[in-house]
């Protein structure tokens, strides 16, 4: 199989858009498509500052990469939960982000394959040593983190990645999802009809109320298996194991789902993914949205459905009677917060 | 004893003999070529490639997850 713009043997078939290429052209390839769907998306410009959260996976980091490359001002943040699942998998995943940003910075001294001077920073929050616990342990002794602690994990780091992002002066966060997580979650959301959450699934999420960071999701176009395919091709070196207690998890039984019939039918994900968002423009779930009022957290200030607490804040309540802990956000290349 | 072509993914492999293409192998094994890369002596290769009597292919997950449903936000 022939790359379709040089002719020299391709590396990846994207079946989904009839396009085979080879490396040097899917190097070139993902950026382009990247900086298209930032555009089309009015996701953030090139003066503003964006805080781009990694987990050492192949998603985030290819993504820090490629908006380096592409010139934007793109600092890392990484949230230590505090995993071991037997294979050290926190400790893994922060050292695939520290060694991603020493390449980075040693290929920078070489010669700067992206013309971009900016010098990345990699923000790093211990949870266990900012709040006293990791993940499984608060999850453990929680209603909310009964038997598996993923929603306890997705609590915390949306309150961090927001406080960070707040507090470190951003003007957008910027995550790795990728099109294979969008249609899960659709697919999911669409199985319970859960208008709520189907009305504000989109590439972009504004800053619409006080405390709250605007987040975006440049990949959201991408399937998995592309950016797993960039992040091996660039030669970024990723964590292949999955989180322990991700197995047997919804999303990953959704993804399975859909692959399935993007093996019959190349294309279904992709045209799942745009149509609903075509749909969505158009005002489908709107009326069906239940508006929820937001109110400021009494102890951190984010913002909360309920008055009084937020959701984390009262994780934490019976442990901290104190105020909120204070995350240090300082411009240094790595920082480590306690 | 025949030289097969040998695929290797996560902890388990297969022998399977050489002409088929890299596509055809993933579902010999069976495995969702959706759900895999192929990778033969570090390098990333096309579904379409066709394997030789000897090779050694790995394949590399691409799924990841575990967010909740509504984990977007």
């Amino acid at each position: 199989m022939k790359c379709r713009k040089c002719g020299s043997e391709a590396v990846i078939n994207m079946r989904q858009h009839k396009l085979a290429l080879c490396e040097q052209h899917f190097l070139e390839w993902v950026p382009e498509q990247t900086q298209r769907f930032i555009e089309k998306y009015k996701m953030f410009t090139p003066d503003e500052r964006i805080l781009v959260a990694v987990s050492g996976g192949k998603d985030s980091l290819s993504l820090w990469d490629v908006l380096l490359r592409l010139g934007y001002k793109a600092d890392g943040m990484y949230i230590g939960l505090g995993i071991d699942g037997g294979v050290d998998y926190s400790d893994q995943s922060h050292e695939m982000c520290t060694k991603f940003l020493e390449n980075i910075k040693t290929t920078a001294e070489d010669q700067s394959p992206t013309s971009n001077t900016y010098s990345p920073t990699l923000h790093v929050v211990d949870i266990a040593k900012v709040y006293g616990e990791t993940i499984p342990e608060v999850a453990g002794r929680t209603l909310r983190g009964r038997g598996k602690p993923c929603s306890v994990c997705g609590l915390v780091k949306r309150h961090v990645m927001n406080r960070v992002a707040r507090d470190g002066g951003y003007d957008v966060l910027a995550t790795g999802h990728n099109l294979d997580d969008e249609v899960a979650v659709l697919f999911g959301n669409a199985l319970t009809w859960n208008a709520g959450y189907l009305v504000r699934q989109s590439p972009v999420l504004p800053a619409d109320k006080p405390g709250l960071a605007r987040k975006v999701k440049p990949f959201c176009r991408f399937y998995e298996r592309e950016t797993a395919a960039y992040a091996l091709v660039r030669g970024i070196e990723y964590i292949y194991d999955e989180c322990p207690f991700a197995e047997g998890s919804t999303s990953i039984a959704h993804k399975e789902i859909l692959n399935q019939m993007e093996k019959d039918s190349p294309g279904t994900k992709l045209q799942f993914y745009l149509n609903f968002l075509r749909a969505r423009e158009q005002g489908l779930f709107a009326e069906q949205a239940t508006r929820v009022e937001l109110n400021a957290c009494d102890k951190c200030g984010q913002p909360t459905s309920a008055p009084g607490l937020c959701a984390f804040c009262r994780l934490w309540e019976k442990r901290h009677r104190e105020a909120a802990p204070t995350l240090e956000i300082k411009e240094t290349n790595v920082i480590a917060t306690d | 004893m025949d030289v097969m072509v040998k695929i290797i993914y996560r902890n388990k492999h297969w022998e399977l003999p050489g002409g088929m293409t890299v596509r055809d192998a993933i579902l010999k094994c069976g495995l969702n070529p959706e759900q895999v890369l192929a990778v033969r002596n570090g390098k990333l290769i096309n579904e379409a490639t066709i394997l030789k009597d000897g090779e050694e292919i790995k394949l590399v997950a691409v799924i990841s997850g575990g967010t909740s449903l509504q984990g977007i936000r």
